[in-house]
C-alpha cells in the first residue's frame, strides 16, 4: 500500500481561515493544537464531512480532493476511516450490528468478518449489547473496530482519548498502540494532549490558528520547537523576548539576566524558553545566569510542586508576546528539590543553563 | 348498561371500519411525507425553514372546517384542479372515501412533521458523519441510523398521527360529508345520534372509540419500548 499522505488544505469558516499542508510518509501522524487551532476541520477535510474545502488531497495513493481538476469524492468513497471524539456509535444498534453497518458483502460474509473483528478486540462477549451499555473504553474498542473492519487506507483519529478518565486513558493508549499494530495504513491523530502525541507520533505536525508551525519528529519537535506558539504548546511555560548583546551574550530583560552562551545564537532567535522543570535553584552565590526573585504563590500537585516566581526585572518589553507576563516564571519542583527546599528554605536564586534553553522565533 | 349491550348488539359497525380504514391510511402517508418533509427542511437556512415550517404546522393551528374550505376549493368539481381530476384520471373526491383521507391526512400531517423534525433536529451529527465515512449510502444512512435513533420521537408522532387521523371531524365533514357506509366516520355518527338524541348509541360509540385509542398507544408504546433500551430513564 502506498503509505504517503498529501494534503494542502484551504478552507475559509467566518474569520477563520485553515491554510496547512501535511506530507508525510509516517505510519503515525500527530497532530498538536490547542482547541479552535483548526485541528478537527483539517480531519474532517481529509475524511470529506467538511464543506467548503479546497485544495489538494492524496491517500493510499489515491486522489480524494483536486480543486484544480475539479475531482471532490463523497466521503463515501474516500476510504478514510474516521474516530469522533465520542466515538459516534449508532445508539440504536447492537455492537455487531455497529461494526457490520459499513460492510458490502453478503450477510453471513459481514456477521463472519464482524465477529473476527470484535474477537480481535476482545468485545466478542458483547456482541448483542448497544452501545450505551458499554463503557468509554469498550465503545473506542468497538469504534476502532468499526473502522478496522472496512480496511481504509488512512485512519483519523479525533481526540481519541479526551472522553476518558485518566487511568484508563493511559490504558487505552497502549492498547490503541497494540491494536493498530498490524494496520498496514498510515494513522493521524489530533491532541491537544502533548503526552499522548508524543508517544503516538512518529511525525508531529504543530497547528497554531489554522496555520502549521512546526513539523518534525516527536523527539525534535519537543527539544526544538523553534517559534513561540509552538513552544507552548509543546508545554514551555516561561518565555520571554532577548536583546543580543554579541560575542555570545544575550540579555533578558523581563527576567534581569544577562547570559553568556557557548552554544551558537541563531540569527532568527528573538525569544527564549525555558521548562519549567529546567531551571535549578541556587543556594548562596550568585553565578551568571540567576534569577532574583519573590514567591508569588505555589500549587501543589501530587508528584511535583510548582512555584510561581516574581523577577525583580522592569517589565518586560515584548510586544509579541502580549498575553505572557514575563516577569512571572514558573518552577516546577520534583520530591528530590522539594526535601532540600524543606531543609534549607527557598532557594536565593534560579539558574537558568544554557543546554535547557530553547531559542524561538515569533 | 342493559340499553347499552341491546344497542351495541344491533350496531350498524360500517362507522368503524371507515374511521379504522381511514386513520390507517392517512397515518401511513403522513409517516413518510412527514419524514420525509422534516428531513427536507431541517436542512434549509432559519428563514426558509421558518417560512415552511410555518406553512407545514398551519393545518394543526387553524380550525378544521377552514382547512375544508381550502379543500373543497381544490378538489371540487366545479373547479380546475378537481375537475381534470375527475375528467381526465376519474378520481372523485368530494363526498367520496378519498375526501374522507385527504382531509385526515392534511389535518394530522403536521404532528407527524413536527415530531419528526424536532427528533431529527436533536440527533448528533456525527452520526451522519460517522455513517458517510463507513461507506454507507445516504438511504441507509437516513433508515437504519436517523430513523432508529430518532425512534421514540417517531413513535410518539405516529400515535399522535393515528388519533388525530381517526377523530377527524371537521375538514372531513365538509370535504367528504356523512354518507353512512362511505364516508360515515365514527366521529360523524357521534355527532349524528346526539342530534338525534340517542345517547345511549352515541355512549356505545364513545366506549369503542376509547378503548380502540388506548390499545393502539399502548400497542405502539409497547412494540417500540423493546426497541428502545438505548433511553435512559431520568
Amino acid at each position: 500500500m502506498d503509505r504517503r499522505l498529501h494534503a494542502d488544505i484551504h478552507r475559509k469558516a467566518g474569520d477563520f481561515e485553515l491554510e496547512v499542508s501535511i506530507h508525510s510518509d509516517a505510519a503515525r501522524i500527530g497532530i498538536l493544537g490547542a482547541s479552535g487551532s483548526g485541528k478537527s476541520m483539517t480531519l474532517r477535510s481529509i475524511a470529506g464531512i467538511e464543506e467548503g474545502v479546497s485544495g489538494h488531497i492524496e491517500a493510499g495513493g489515491r486522489v480524494l480532493l483536486d480543486s484544480d481538476s475539479g475531482v471532490c469524492l463523497k466521503p463515501q468513497k474516500r476510504n478514510v476511516g474516521y474516530m469522533f471524539q465520542n466515538y459516534a456509535l449508532f445508539p440504536a444498534m447492537s455492537v455487531i450490528r455497529n461494526v457490520m453497518a459499513g460492510l458490502k458483502g453478503t450477510k453471513e460474509e459481514n456477521l463472519s468478518r464482524a465477529t473476527d473483528m470484535l474477537r480481535r478486540f476482545r468485545m466478542d462477549g458483547y456482541a448483542d449489547r448497544l452501545p450505551g451499555e458499554l463503557s468509554g473504553g469498550q465503545q473506542q474498542r468497538v469504534a476502532l473496530a468499526r473502522i478496522m473492519v472496512t480496511e481504509p487506507d488512512l485512519i483519523l483519529l479525533d481526540e481519541p482519548f479526551s472522553a476518558l478518565d485518566s487511568y484508563l486513558k493511559e490504558q487505552m493508549q497502549y492498547e490503541m498502540q497494540e491494536m493498530l499494530g498490524s494496520y498496514q495504513g498510515q494513522t493521524v491523530m489530533v491532541s491537544h494532549s502533548r503526552d499522548e502525541l508524543y508517544r503516538f507520533s512518529d511525525e508531529i505536525f504543530i497547528l497554531g490558528n489554522g496555520r502549521i508551525l512546526r513539523s518534525g519528529t516527536a523527539q525534535d519537535v519537543f527539544a526544538e520547537p523553534e517559534c513561540v506558539e509552538a513552544a507552548k504548546l509543546t508545554g514551555c511555560r516561561n518565555l520571554a523576548a532577548i536583546r543580543k548583546c554579541g560575542q555570545g551574550r544575550i540579555e533578558v530583560p523581563g527576567w534581569g539576566v544577562t547570559l553568556s552562551l557557548d552554544r551558537e545564537i541563531p540569527d532568527w532567535a528573538e525569544f527564549i524558553g525555558v521548562r519549567a522543570d529546567a531551571l535549578r535553584p541556587v543556594w548562596g552565590e550568585r553565578t551568571d545566569g540567576c534569577i532574583h526573585f519573590d514567591l508569588e504563590r505555589t500549587d501543589e500537585l501530587p508528584f511535583e510542586k510548582h512555584f510561581y516566581i516574581r523577577t525583580g526585572a522592569a517589565a518586560g518589553s515584548a510586544p509579541a508576546l502580549a498575553d505572557i507576563d514575563e516577569n512571572l516564571l514558573c518552577w516546577s519542583a520534583k520530591p528530590d528539590i522539594q526535601k532540600l527546599i524543606d531543609e534549607r528554605g527557598l532557594p536565593d536564586w534560579l539558574e537558568i543553563s544554557e543546554e535547557n534553553l530553547l531559542f524561538l522565533r515569533r | 348498561m342493559e340499553a347499552l349491550i341491546e344497542t351495541a348488539g344491533r350496531l350498524d359497525w360500517s362507522p368503524l371500519w371507515i374511521s379504522l380504514k381511514t386513520g390507517v391510511v392517512a397515518t401511513i402517508i403522513s409517516f413518510f411525507l412527514g419524514l420525509w418533509a422534516a428531513r427536507r427542511v431541517i436542512r434549509k437556512d432559519y428563514r426558509t425553514k421558518s417560512l415552511l415550517d410555518g406553512l407545514l404546522t398551519l393545518p394543526l393551528v387553524l380550525p378544521p372546517t377552514v382547512a375544508g374550505f381550502f379543500l373543497l376549493l381544490i378538489f371540487s368539481r366545479r373547479r380546475p384542479f378537481g375537475m381534470f381530476l375527475d375528467e381526465s384520471l376519474g378520481i372523485q373526491v368530494v363526498h367520496t372515501w378519498i375526501g374522507c383521507i385527504i382531509a385526515a391526512t392534511v389535518i394530522a400531517f403536521p404532528l407527524m412533521y413536527r415530531n419528526a423534525r424536532a427528533a431529527f433536529e436533536q440527533i448528533d451529527v456525527n452520526l451522519i458523519y460517522a455513517g458517510r465515512t463507513l461507506g454507507m449510502s445516504d438511504f441507509a444512512i437516513f433508515w437504519r441510523i436517523v430513523v432508529p435513533t430518532a425512534g421514540p420521537g417517531i413513535a410518539g408522532g405516529t400515535i399522535l398521527t393515528f388519533a388525530r387521523a381517526m377523530g377527524e371531524y371537521g375538514a372531513t365533514s365538509m370535504l367528504a360529508g356523512n354518507i353512512p357506509g362511505k364516508t360515515g366516520t365514527v366521529s360523524q355518527r357521534i355527532a349524528m345520534v346526539i342530534q338525534d338524541g340517542d345517547y345511549v348509541t352515541a355512549g356505545v360509540w364513545v366506549i369503542i372509540v376509547m378503548v380502540i385509542a388506548f390499545a393502539a398507544v399502548f400497542l405502539i408504546n409497547v412494540i417500540t419500548g423493546r426497541r428502545m433500551k438505548n433511553i435512559r430513564k431520568w
